[in-house]
């Protein structure tokens, strides 16, 4: 066999493989956006038998439904549970992101450029933290946001993140150790403090890996259930993920799947519309990770 | 513009290494000082010091008759040009070179920033010009728009300069700032530094390890070694009477030739030579073990065996041919000498020749690396 055929040959292998992976990955999602747009009796189908087929006429009435269902506070106005809720996710997850961000690069800039005694110790113990899992701080940091009286707000859900992450700290430092010492020093003769350092060289400097922790942080914000539904008791307090648990019925079991699936494709929306938007940034961020470690 | 004194400055580092042993030095108000030694000498520590940017661990740094140990770098009124430009990346060359001078009005007059709108405007138009000014005396002004990442060294270099020089500060401050260029560049941004200083007559303090660029720009050069400044002295002081026999062999290339030897009887006896020494050279010679230093230039090489006298018989190990002049390596008696000659086409690698030195133009060293040289009538 030649070479050119050869290459041809491990192209066509390596598409074919790449193309397998993808329609992996794709199918849960086309799946989700096909059931959606059955009528229920087809969707329900789809779900006890597990077959799959395209709905023939889409049901775009699906969405507009599952939108008016969603929360239990709609008397008088239509979709003001959406509303509602949407906002909740909305305010915490900015909240969330930039606390993670501004306070997540803050503390690397310490770690990585200010010598003080017990540095190195102090970093330690902040990395032992990403070791401890979420369940054993669960009912202390409980008791602790109960005895401030801040359950049923979101509180506990937003001011936790304006005192730093772990693992965005531990990224951010590697990246500003990269930072060369001179651009600080002639930081430090043009006039800046610490803090001006931090606002206006490293936090530019820092887009990627920004780029990465907003995204990480507001997806995760985003979709997160647990802490919502720990924290958060009033209906109108609600995340959408919490306001999606609302199409399960009081046995657990989904009646309504084609209405669920409608309205988390709607809450997926701002999270892909994020990554699109940050994907430059994301993509040169996770490389320039994997080159300098 | 500023004096700087220098009085007793040590630098010790955690570990107890001394970067720098106390140091006296006085730079006079709108002088061209240039620090240079080899790597680890303690030059930059003692820049940076100056600069604010490292603590002093003993003595008082004073810049206009104020000392300066417990001032903010900011406050010391001092320019920084880094060896790796330091631009901010982020930043357009424009933006750049304003940055520094609008922070520091903005500090001096934050109230009357957060008051009168308008005097603050007329302060950045003022920054706006000088800047576009700046600019175009260093030939950036087509450059003012650009991130630093679409500039060459040379030219990313000159926005260095330029954000300096703007600021119109009391001291300017140069950390090997030539180092990263290629060595024509090196030469043309050496005569723009010169005529920088020349236009500001602003003190200048410049830090580097190459001689050749401490004899061309210095005022005054500052040779240390180890911590500690063996010589302080114009360029024409250090290479033609040197301290010791460290800065001897660092000014000047090629090095200065060194020969083991004593006096004995009016002549310099060691390694195989014997060289008379000429009478009044050197009123006082120390008796016991000397070095005899010569320059490569004080050697003059003819082909052929020695006709006696005071030639050197020789023969020639290497030449190495400089376009217009050449460099000889000579084995004489076992004694490796180098000279530096006219083109001369007879001399052979390989084959005999005699060399002669200008006796009368060489130095007495004591023994040791760094021994002290041995007064001369050109001391006088």
């Amino acid at each position: 066999m030649s070479g050119a055929s050869r290459s041809i040959l491990r192209s066509a292998v390596l598409w074919m493989v790449l193309a397998a992976g993808t329609a992996v990955f794709l199918y849960p999602l086309l799946w989700m956006v096909g059931v959606s747009l059955s009528p229920a009796d087809a969707a329900q189908a789809a779900t006890v038998e597990g077959g799959f087929a395209w709905p023939a006429s889409p049901q775009w009435e699906n969405y507009r439904e599952a939108l008016g269902q969603i929360g239990s506070g709609n008397a008088g106005e239509p979709m003001r549970g959406f509303k509602d809720a949407l906002a909740n996710s909305v305010v915490i997850a900015v909240l969330v992101t930039a606390g993670t961000v501004l306070s997540s690069s803050l503390v690397a800039l310490a770690f990585a450029r200010v010598r003080f005694r017990g540095s190195r110790p102090l970093f330690m113990v902040m990395l032992g933290t990403m070791m401890l899992p979420g369940q054993v701080t669960m009912i202390p940091l409980f008791i602790l946001f109960r005895n401030l009286g801040w359950i049923d707000t979101m509180l506990p859900l937003v001011v936790p993140a304006f005192f730093g992450n772990a693992y965005f700290v531990f990224m951010y430092r590697q990246f500003i150790a990269q930072v060369p010492e001179a651009l600080l020093e002639a930081a430090r003769l043009d006039g800046l403090g610490w803090p001006g350092i931090w606002w206006r060289i490293i936090l530019p400097l820092c887009r990627p890996v920004t780029a990465i922790t907003a995204v990480f942080t507001f997806i995760g914000c985003w979709n997160d259930f647990l802490a919502p539904v720990i924290y958060l008791q009033s209906d109108d307090q609600a995340t959408l993920s919490v306001a999606l648990n609302g199409f399960r019925n009081q046995y657990g079991g989904i009646t309504k799947v084609h209405l669920l699936m409608a309205a988390s494709i709607t809450t997926m929306v701002p999270c892909i519309l994020l990554f699109l938007a940050a994907q430059r940034q994301f993509v040169e961020g996770l490389g320039k990770g994997a080159v300098k470690g | 513009m500023a004096s700087i004194e220098l009085r007793q400055v040590s630098k010790t580092y955690p570990g107890g290494v001394h970067a720098v042993r106390a140091t006296d030095l006085s730079f006079r108000d709108g002088e061209f000082v240039v620090l240079v030694g080899p790597s680890g000498c303690g030059k930059s520590t003692l820049l940076r010091m100056i600069a604010g940017l490292e603590t002093v661990s003993g003595g008082t740094v004073s810049i206009g008759g104020r000392v300066v140990n417990d001032v903010a770098p900011k406050d010391r009124d001092v320019a920084m040009v880094f060896q790796n430009y330091a631009l901010y990346p982020h930043m357009t060359v424009r933006r750049n070179m304003a940055f520094g001078m609008l922070r520091r009005r903005r500090h001096a007059g934050m109230a009357a920033w957060l008051t009168r709108h308008a005097e603050w405007a007329r302060e950045r138009d003022e920054v706006d010009r000088k800047v576009a000014e700046t600019a175009r005396t260093l030939g950036i002004d087509a450059l003012l728009d650009r991130l630093p990442r679409a500039l060459s060294g040379g030219q990313r270099q000159r926005v260095a300069l330029g954000r300096a020089l703007v600021r119109d500060p009391q001291v300017f401050l140069f950390d090997e700032p030539l180092s990263n260029l290629d060595a024509r560049l090196r030469i043309e941004t050496r005569a723009e530094i010169r005529e920088m200083h020349r236009r500001t007559r602003a003190t200048m303090v410049y830090v580097t390890h190459d001689q050749e660029e401490a004899m061309t720009l210095a005022d005054r050069m500052v040779v240390m070694r180890s911590g500690v400044v063996h010589q302080a002295g114009t360029p024409e002081e250090c290479y033609a009477r040197p301290a010791d026999r460290f800065v001897a062999g660092f000014v000047g290339m090629p090095v200065m030739n060194f020969v083991d030897g004593r006096v004995e009887a009016g002549a310099f006896v060691g390694s195989g030579l014997r060289l008379t020494l000429p009478a009044g050279r050197w009123p006082a010679v120390p008796t016991g073990p000397l070095v005899l230093g010569v320059r490569p230039d004080r050697i003059a090489v003819a082909p052929g065996a020695s006709p006696g006298g005071d030639a050197l018989p020789a023969s020639v190990r290497a030449i190495e041919r400089l376009g217009d002049r050449m460099d000889v390596v000579l084995d004489a008696a076992g004694t490796r000498l180098v000279a530096r000659i006219g083109n001369d086409d007879r001399l052979r690698e390989g084959e005999a020749a005699h060399a002669t030195v200008d006796v009368g133009a060489a130095h007495l060293f004591a023994p040791g690396e760094a021994g002290m040289r041995v007064s001369d009538s050109g001391d006088r």
